[in-house]
């Protein structure tokens, strides 16, 4: 019993796997003392600021720079003309496609940057964008996606429609790419054969990361020893620094990338704006530090928006509900450039996960991409490439096809899951699923929400309003999702050629403490908590005496950063793999130590132990203490490990969410009575952090779902620019969550952790829109777009024909 | 997000405060609260020469109720709405209505003043004070003056104020009697989607005397005495409340905007001022 009592301890201090700790980021946060981008202050810095266009689409006659360079305090005012020279008016895109830096000769979307002014502090900037006269001659403008693929005006004069795109061949001068996965005349077949057809166009609707910090980064070219450093709100610093010395010719070594305090990220950071091209150009002519910062507006109108994806659904089964086939069309809107932050043989990311949770023998993805004068983008708003949009589609297929088989939703699903015993899992799509088990995740759902007592209590709802007794109505949004994560394995992802590894470097320090490097860089997300934890278990030494490192490239080791949830998948791992590496070694000083041979010995939760000689050991601090003060015959001194992770697979984290929803019938307002999240995100880190995560993410799903959009009006105006029109929910909106979960290990991982951050967003939206369609259900709606805001609600029931 | 430059002054008194805008005219304007003014100077939709603030004017902070008369200096807050008991007992559908306008940190800051003042027709004061039949009284060159709130909107962001003149007090008579103020918005912070302010008095179950306005659902707040007058004399059955519902609608003109179609918002006005006058009988 004292042994057990002692092991306990041993692991109670590790504060290792499993153990809820505080995060170690919010003594400084919760005080007010992060560090951001906004926070660097170099002496003789400047400001820039950007001169935006009002119009989608229009043609540039003069930029008249005269008065705001006039206005004391104003350094300079680059337009495109000016880049030119450094052929840096153009900037090649995350997809393969190119984009204006600054507007060359044209503008395609409102807010578009068309002169960057450099002054000697914002409020002069801000004064002298005003000054800067643009003579533009208004052109047509194409909003919508399908009337761009037929309309003769002509978006993209720079490319050439006979020339093929990055991603084969265009079909019109809107035309971006038509990309396919699966067998489309099988899926055909299967599906004309099939016994139950349903058919729905599912749109997912523009919307917005929208980070509580807005992007911005400081340039500063030191010209004596010719360095360039950059900080800035980068989700991938080392991509930053190899694409900022590709594009301005500056040695890769001569330029250090720093993402500081990051407020928030969601995919929004991950890309290369303007604003970074024009800060680097504006310090290197000028010889001074210059920062730039977005307002709010800005960044809603003009940096990278997330999801507009038109998708039309087929999907077959037989009378008794087993699916046989499915089949996706996508028309994708991009937007002025294809500036989606994709590997880059995925131009639609991992949406072909579409076939989600079920067993589905063949299905066909074909996804157009498509320019139309609006913002570009398309990058993963807190979740992995088009994963969310994917989840969308399939969930919101299965309540459309159990409409049209007259059956339960709940066992509809359970009919079609891939089984526990069928993992790992070819999809129809092309993927290995690595772990799962549905069933088990999905009648615990359903048990904790007691689902029978509640379809009994909606079905007594709705004939009570029938009898004119109620005016509210009770939906059960039902959600069983799955997540592919963890981009990826080098073999088939890349970001501009770089393979999606991830890195992690540890310096175990003489008195037994660590630091580790690793090459993702959090955004909120708690990795000095979470990655210390790991290294804990690994090398036995308490995650309060290991420092995590990120987002300097010049002392963390290449990574490609945190994104898609790929942070704990690939630098966890590498944190894992590279820990071993230290045990490794340590295992050898232990036996010399020790006088063993090193296969005597045991690993045991801080120590190394003689097998069958408990009293004999070698504790982790006594390990690394020797290895720097005594020399050890056959080994270096020093006890540091590197690891570069490439992940076989990804991980499939999944999930079970239910949610209950009120929704008055008269005036379009809903309730959230309810919800249910259960998570499986295979071995859990920290729980306390997961359950943080799952909350942050139901809540951005609450706003995508329920009224946060980018909407524009015919002429192109984003309708939607500030916080007062586009939601992002308070305390108040948000409702109360009940998390729970199962662990589902993937095999594939070194600790069996598959990644959490972004589940709550793919299965929270379909879980809080099923809802708002299971209350109409009853009375005979298949399909509504998101985002069911006030009137939206009130226009389903009211062409139901409810308002009397 | 940052407004052109200008002088700021803080006048210690009504007096110097119109004296300020007399001699510097049309580019100077009062600043309140600063919650509707400032976003706009941000947005440089409003580009000023001049800020005259009124928050070092004490005698604009004043409550009192005497004599079965409500006074409110400009400058008092939102928050100072909700905190005094003293209002409460002499008008509750003050506190009412004040606690659905923004934030907490909203309302520490926005003014009664600047809120019927600024002729916004999304801010809900205007539609409540047409709604108690108030008095403003505006301050100027010539002297002070006073205007019905009913006769004092004109157009969005018109109003019979003159560019001279401050608006230095609200009056209105305690009520007795049902009261509500229904609001819809589509989240925290949000202007209106459709508010009505109702007021009832009835004896023996019949509505002896009703006043109602409603915000956001035309350029200015709307009094509808039609609407009153259809529940007069009734007992608020369903056909009373559809009779003020129809003259209500008769009354208003909402547009489309990001909050919905006009449909919509006709159809949200009726129920909202079905529940708002509901509320307000059973009160009564």
């Amino acid at each position: 019993m004292k042994d057990f009592d002692d092991r306990e301890e041993r692991v109670g201090k590790l504060k290792g796997l499993g153990c809820a700790r505080k995060r170690v980021e919010d003594a400084r946060f919760t005080q007010g003392k992060g560090n951001y981008v906004d926070d660097v202050k170099l002496p003789g810095m400047l400001f820039g600021d950007f001169v935006r266009s009002p119009y989608a689409h229009a043609r540039i006659k003069s930029i008249d720079a005269t008065a705001a360079l006039e206005l004391p305090g104003v350094i300079a005012v680059l337009t495109a003309e000016d880049l030119k020279p450094l052929n840096l008016h153009w900037m090649p895109t995350l997809a393969g496609d190119k984009q204006m830096v600054l507007a060359d000769g044209k503008v395609l979307f409102q807010g578009q940057e068309v002169a960057f002014v450099v002054a000697e502090d914002r409020y002069i900037a801000a004064d002298a964008i005003e000054l800067v006269e643009v003579d533009y001659e208004d052109l047509p403008v194409i909003v919508d996606p399908f009337e761009a693929l037929t309309t003769d005006v002509v978006l993209r004069e720079d490319l050439d429609t006979s020339e093929p795109g990055a991603h084969g061949p265009r079909k019109h001068h809107n035309h971006i790419f038509l990309w396919e996965e699966g067998d489309k005349t099988a899926t055909e077949q299967a599906i004309e054969s099939s016994e139950v057809v349903a058919e729905e166009m599912v749109y997912y609707h523009r919307t917005h990361p929208c980070p509580l910090e807005t992007c911005g980064c400081v340039a500063s070219m030191d010209k004596v020893n010719g360095k360039l450093t950059l900080w800035g709100t980068f989700q991938a610093p080392h991509v930053v620094r190899t694409v900022a010395s590709l594009l301005s010719g500056i040695a890769e070594h001569d330029i250090r990338v720093i993402s500081p305090d990051i407020g928030g990220g969601f995919g929004n950071k991950v890309g290369v704006y303007p604003g970074y091209v024009c800060a680097i150009v504006a310090s290197i002519v000028t010889g001074k530090p210059v920062k730039w910062i977005e307002d709010r507006m800005d960044n809603l109108m003009a940096t990278a928006f997330a999801r507009d994806y038109w998708m039309k659904g087929r999907i077959s089964a037989t009378k008794e509900g087993k699916i046989t086939g499915l089949h996706c069309h996508v028309t994708a809107d991009h937007g002025a450039f294809d500036a989606c932050a994709d590997p880059t043989k995925f131009p639609a990311g991992f949406f072909h996960i579409c076939t989600g949770s079920y067993d589905i023998p063949v299905a066909y993805v074909g996804v157009d991409g498509v320019y139309t004068n609006k913002a570009p983008g398309g990058v993963a708003y807190r979740c992995s490439f088009r994963v969310t949009e994917a989840a969308y589609f399939i969930e919101r297929m299965i309540e459309v096809l159990a409409i049209e088989l007259n059956m339960d939703a709940a066992e509809l699903r359970r009919i079609n899951f891939i089984r526990a015993d069928q993992f790992p899992y070819h999809s129809a799509l092309g993927w290995e699923y690595d772990s799962g088990d549905y069933h088990t995740a999905w009648d615990k759902a359903l048990a904790a929400v007691d689902y029978e007592g509640l379809r009994k209590e909606q079905a007594e709802r709705v004939e009570a309003f029938k009898r004119g007794e109620t005016r509210t109505l009770l939906g059960i949004g039902l959600t069983h999702f799955t997540e592919i994560v963890g981009a990826g394995p080098v073999k088939n992802c890349d970001i501009l050629g770089m393979g999606m590894f991830d890195s992690c470097e540890i310096r175990i320090h003489p008195t037994g403490s660590a630091t580790a490097r690793l090459g993702t860089i959090s955004q909120g997300q708690g990795h000095a908590t979470t990655f210390g934890q790991i290294l804990a278990s690994e090398i036995g030494i308490s995650s309060d005496n290991i420092t995590i490192e990120e987002g300097d490239t010049d002392t963390a080791p290449y990574g490609l950063g945190t994104y898609g949830s790929r942070s704990t998948p690939v630098a966890g791992a590498a944190a894992a793999m590279a820990g071993r590496k230290i045990r490794a070694k340590a295992q050898m000083i232990a036996a010399y130590l020790l006088e063993v041979h090193d296969g005597d010995l045991e690993w045991d939760i801080d120590r190394f132990v003689v097998k069958g000689a408990p009293d004999r050991f070698k504790t982790m601090t006594e390990i690394a203490y020797a290895a720097y003060n005594q020399a050890i015959p056959g080994l270096e001194p020093g006890l540091e490990a590197v690891s570069y992770y490439d992940p076989p697979n990804m991980t499939y984290p999944f999930g079970a969410y239910i949610c209950v929803m009120e929704i008055d019938v008269d005036t379009g307002e809903h309730k959230i009575r309810q919800f249910y999240a259960l998570d499986d995100c295979g071995t859990r880190i920290n729980p306390m952090v997961i359950e943080g995560q799952v909350h942050g993410g139901l809540t951005e799903a609450l706003a995508i779902a329920m009224g946060q959009e980018i909407a524009y009006d015919d002429l192109g105006n984003c309708k939607t620019g500030t916080l007062m029109d586009f939601f992002l929910p308070t305390a108040v909106e948000t409702p109360h969550y009940t998390t729970d979960h199962t662990e589902t290990p993937s095999p594939h991982h070194p600790i069996g952790a598959k990644g959490v951050g972004e589940s709550p967003n793919v299965g929270g939206v379909p879980a809080f829109s099923n809802a708002v369609h299971d209350a109409f259900r009853a009375f005979g709606l298949r399909q509504s777009h998101m985002p069911h805001d006030h009137w939206r609600v009130w226009k389903i029931a009211h062409d139901l024909g409810l308002h009397g | 997000m940052i407004p052109s430059a200008f002088e700021y002054h803080r006048p210690a008194d009504v007096a110097s405060a119109v004296k300020l805008l007399a001699e510097l005219g049309d580019d100077a304007r009062v600043l309140a609260g600063g919650h509707s003014l400032i976003p706009m100077m941000k947005l440089r939709m409003a580009e000023l020469e001049h800020l005259v603030d009124l928050q070092a004017v004490a005698e604009l902070k004043a409550i009192s109720v005497e004599d079965g008369t409500v006074s409110l200096g400009a400058m008092v807050t939102q928050h100072d709405l909700i905190d005094s008991e003293e209002l409460f007992r002499a008008a509750p559908i003050l506190r009412e209505t004040a606690l659905q306008i923004a934030d907490p940190q909203v309302r520490y800051m926005g003014t009664i003043g600047g809120n019927v003042a600024n002729g916004d027709p999304g801010n809900d004061m205007p539609g409540l004070m047409q709604c108690l039949g108030a008095t403003y009284v505006l301050e100027g060159p010539e002297g002070r003056r006073e205007v019905a709130a009913r006769d004092f909107y004109e157009a969005a962001y018109m109003t019979d104020r003159a560019d001279d003149e401050i608006l230095v007090q609200v009056r209105f008579a305690a009520t007795t009697g049902g009261y509500a103020y229904e609001k819809q918005k589509r989240k925290i912070g949000d202007y209106a989607t459709a508010a009505a302010a109702v007021l009832i008095e009835a004896e023996g179950g019949t509505v002896t005397r009703a006043s109602i306005a409603m915000t956001n659902v035309s350029d200015t707040p709307v009094w509808s005495e039609a609407a009153a007058d259809a529940l007069t004399g009734t007992t608020c059955d369903d056909a009373a409340l559809q009779a003020a519902v129809d003259a209500m609608l008769a009354d208003i003109d909402p547009q489309e905007d990001n909050r919905g179609p006009i449909e919509f918002k006709r159809h949200l006005a009726g129920v909202i001022l079905q529940r708002a006058i509901a509320r307000a009988f059973q009160r009564a």
